[in-house]
């Protein structure tokens, strides 16, 4: 066996126990958080990398509150609720921020689907709730005016 | 060394639903921030709390840079009081964090 | 000396809002006892005229507001703003503060000793007793500059002022004193000459946007600076130490007030000055009867 071929072997066998082992991990472990969305820099790519090819639809069933002028971008109270069956999970984005995903909070079947956040926003900016049910995506948005304050920021 | 994260957790149940509010100290760096030198501040967020109940996990937030200082998150789920929950955090520096919580 | 007496009486009432009267209308002949009689009197009262004259302005700028109400600040008058703030009350980042604040009051020095030694009934509630002119120091004692003195006595190096360490240990304290009314007393010469220094500074104009505290938060309270609403100055200090969400963090007042002076672009003074300690005596005299809310959340 030549040197390469010798190396291509010795990692794919690495490859494959560190795949191994993934696979193994209860579903909820600390693997869950999705790098590439997290770290996406606009509002399309961070949804794709998050959810895929998943259909997105606008759903009066998603309850979004948040404030219409915020006190201050860097803590504003969200809240979302949703009255759809099997919520898996209900993700924050914040359209203009450097990465627009903000939180995805994961609920089991025991879980409501009513949760609060602290958020923070770089400026004026629509703010989308998504909510994962029934293999599917239900959307609410708001905008969240952030301003210049006078009394130094 | 790895630092121990500080949770704090209020949860009170009422007709079989336990509405817990959590508070975790944290800086929450942006890594986009620069100091007084100029320099920039490493990015450095949490990144996950579970937390499980009887067994299960009832809720699994994945956080970024979005989310506020002092990360502040409220959810609900089905539950008794007198029961115990487990909250467990990491960053993303590897520092950790755990506390049982009774519920009220 | 009579005339001296009237001229000192008036020139102290032409920086006070109160109408005043001159009160030395007799020409007894044993002046010096009765002189000093009326003096001892006058300090306490007049402070209590500028009070009600300051409450009297704010309850009729804001009608709708009680007089205990103004303790939250622009929350007491912007029902926008009030709204985000209770939110963020249901469980407050000072809550973690206040934690901290409790381990390190309760560490015990390399002497063995603790805070608790100089701050006996702080469970009681000791918050709404400063600051407070002390006569055998003869100056004004905030809860900050109280904090590093009980440090100092106990050969503890003092904690820097503004943030950190010293405001978490006084976030505690003032938990422990959440309602208890403010109530402090002017009884001498020197404590009100401090207190009238503390009323200068705060109708004086400083910096280059030459602003007085009295222009925002007195004359315009209530109005818009950009996108923040002007808080009125009474109530101001009920809730300090505050976790301002600019800050992301607990700062004392001394830190706004550095952090207001900068704003006009006026250089802040060092912490703990005389300058600052008089006008957080004033501010808090003049919040007499407000409760204490502290620690508060802001913007």
């Amino acid at each position: 066996m030549n040197l390469s071929r010798r190396k291509f072997f010795i990692n794919f066998g690495k490859g494959a126990g560190y795949l191994a082992l993934v696979a193994s991990l209860p579903q909820m472990a600390w693997a869950k958080w999705n790098q590439k969305a997290f770290t996406a820099t606009n509002l399309d790519a961070a949804i794709k990398a998050k959810y895929g090819e998943l259909p997105i639809v606008d759903s009066k069933e998603v309850n979004l509150k948040a404030p219409a002028i915020a006190e201050n971008g860097a803590v504003v109270p969200v809240k979302v609720k949703s009255s759809l069956a099997d919520v898996k999970s209900i993700s924050l984005f914040v359209k203009d921020n450097p990465s627009p995903l903000t939180t995805t909070l994961n609920l089991g079947k025991n879980s409501l689907a009513d949760i609060q956040i602290r958020i923070r926003m770089g400026k004026t900016s629509e703010v989308i709730a998504i909510v994962e049910s029934g293999g599917k995506l239900h959307r609410a948005s708001q905008q969240v005016k952030v301003t210049i304050g006078g009394c130094g920021g | 060394m790895a630092t121990k994260i500080k949770i704090k957790v209020k949860a009170k149940e009422k007709k079989g639903i336990v509405k817990a509010k959590l508070l975790v100290k944290h800086p929450m760096e942006s890594g986009m921030r620069k100091d007084k030198a100029g320099q920039l501040i490493p990015i450095h967020h949490l990144k996950e709390v579970k937390v499980d109940y009887k067994g299960e996990t009832v809720f699994h937030g994945e956080f970024g840079t979005g989310v506020s200082k002092d990360p502040f998150v409220a959810f609900a789920f089905k539950g008794t009081a007198g029961d115990k929950f487990t909250v467990d955090a990491v960053d993303s520096k590897g520092n950790t964090g755990n506390v049982e919580v009774k519920i009220k | 000396m009579r005339r001296k007496i009237t001229f000192a009486v008036l020139a102290v009432c032409f920086l006070s809002l109160a109408a005043c009267s001159d009160d030395n209308n007799d020409s007894s002949t044993s002046e010096p006892a009765s002189v000093k009689k009326t003096e001892a009197v006058n300090y306490q009262d007049k402070v209590n005229q500028d009070v009600k004259s300051f409450r009297a302005f704010y309850s009729n700028k804001f009608p709708n507001v009680e007089l205990t109400e103004f303790k939250d600040g622009v929350y007491a008058i912007d029902q926008a703003t009030r709204e985000q703030w209770l939110e963020i009350e249901e469980f407050p980042p000072y809550e973690l503060s206040i934690d901290e604040g409790q381990e390190f009051f309760e560490a015990p020095f390399a002497n063995g000793k603790s805070y608790r030694d100089c701050f006996k009934n702080v469970d009681q509630g000791i918050r709404q007793n400063y600051p407070f002119f002390d006569s055998a120091s003869q100056q004004v004692v905030t809860l900050e500059l109280a904090i590093n003195q009980c440090r100092e006595n106990n050969a503890e190096p003092a904690l820097e002022y503004g943030m950190g360490e010293l405001a978490a240990i006084s976030a505690y304290i003032a938990n422990l004193s959440r309602e208890k009314v403010f109530d402090i007393k002017v009884p001498t010469k020197e404590a009100y000459t401090a207190y009238m220094s503390g009323k200068q500074f705060f109708y004086s104009k400083r910096g280059q946007l030459n602003f007085s505290c009295a222009d925002c938060h007195l004359k315009i309270a209530g109005s818009n600076l950009r996108a923040d609403v002007l808080s009125p100055a009474i109530g101001h200090p009920t809730g300090m130490p505050v976790y301002r969400s600019n800050w992301g963090e607990l700062g004392t007042i001394g830190h706004r007030y550095r952090e207001c002076n900068k704003n006009v672009r006026s250089e802040p003074l060092a912490y703990q000055s005389e300058a600052y300690r008089n006008l957080e005596f004033y501010q808090t005299i003049m919040s007499n009867g407000l409760a204490v809310n502290g620690p508060s959340s802001r913007k």
